[in-house]
């Protein structure tokens, strides 16, 4: 889908891929979900989703060297609410972005799952640049 | 994220408030790997957290693992709702010794040392 296809944008926003901008990012997507009157339960768990989402792609697409940006858009319609996060870092094997099985406690290895639990629709898209979607109808 | 931390019979009580996350979950790991370092059982305080992802999870559960690995306590006092629904998306919310309150987790370890 191309991204107008999503709804109304309510936000489009640039970052630098390290942690100290994970905070203003979550106020990004309280505040926006909070003007289209979400409630605070599904917006505290959006937040964890869209974080989650954006620590991969610090972590894992830009291998925390504190280097690159990543774009997080927020659209919503009468369906659905829609988050994509682009990043242009080398593209990763999709096989390897999975969650692992938590019956072995361990740190670590837990942002898949929180995501795929969250959220209804999870995607990786290569397009040449990396953009993933995630949205909750 | 704050933390400051009380002793009370042997016990580190690290009270954590605000958002742990990527950028604050590493101090959060290093005041508890060091309390359990210096042979000293953890309580985390967590009533104030408003925040917690999968770093500060991960932070927790090193801390359990390392007490554990120690033969020392570590439980978590009076969980917030935040807290409370992150333990639960990880599976966790059964895993840690939870108390409502210090008195109550200083109780269970005070009763493991006359066992």
């Amino acid at each position: 889908m191309t991204a107008t296809q999503y709804g109304k944008q309510l936000a489009d926003c640039e970052y630098q891929a390290k942690a100290a901008q994970l905070t203003p990012l979550r106020k990004l997507v309280r505040d926006c979900l909070e003007k289209e009157d979400y409630d605070r339960d599904f917006i505290q768990r959006m937040v964890l989703a869209v974080n989650e989402a954006s620590m991969n792609i610090i972590q894992h697409a830009y291998t925390n060297q504190d280097t690159g940006i990543f774009k997080v858009e927020i659209y919503t319609d009468d369906k659905e609410l829609t988050f994509r996060l682009t990043d242009f870092a080398p593209a990763v094997d999709k096989k390897s972005i999975k969650s692992r099985d938590l019956d072995d406690i361990r740190p670590g290895g837990l942002g898949v799952h929180f995501i795929n639990e969250l959220m209804d629709r999870v995607e990786y898209l290569e397009t040449p640049e990396k953009i993933t979607v995630i949205s909750y109808k | 994220m704050e933390y400051k931390t009380t002793n009370e019979d042997n016990c580190i009580i690290i009270t954590l408030t605000g958002e742990i996350d990527l950028q604050t979950s590493p101090i959060a790991r290093e005041q508890i790997l060091q309390t359990l370092k210096n042979k000293q059982h953890v309580l985390i305080e967590m009533a104030d957290v408003e925040y917690i992802d999968s770093s500060g999870i991960a932070s927790l559960v090193e801390g359990f693992q390392d007490a554990k690995n120690r033969k020392l306590h570590f439980g978590l006092v009076n969980i917030s709702t935040a807290t409370q629904q992150v333990l639960a998306l990880a599976r966790l919310d059964t895993i840690f010794p939870i108390f409502d309150s210090v008195s109550d987790g200083l109780a269970k370890i005070k009763k493991d040392a006359t066992m």
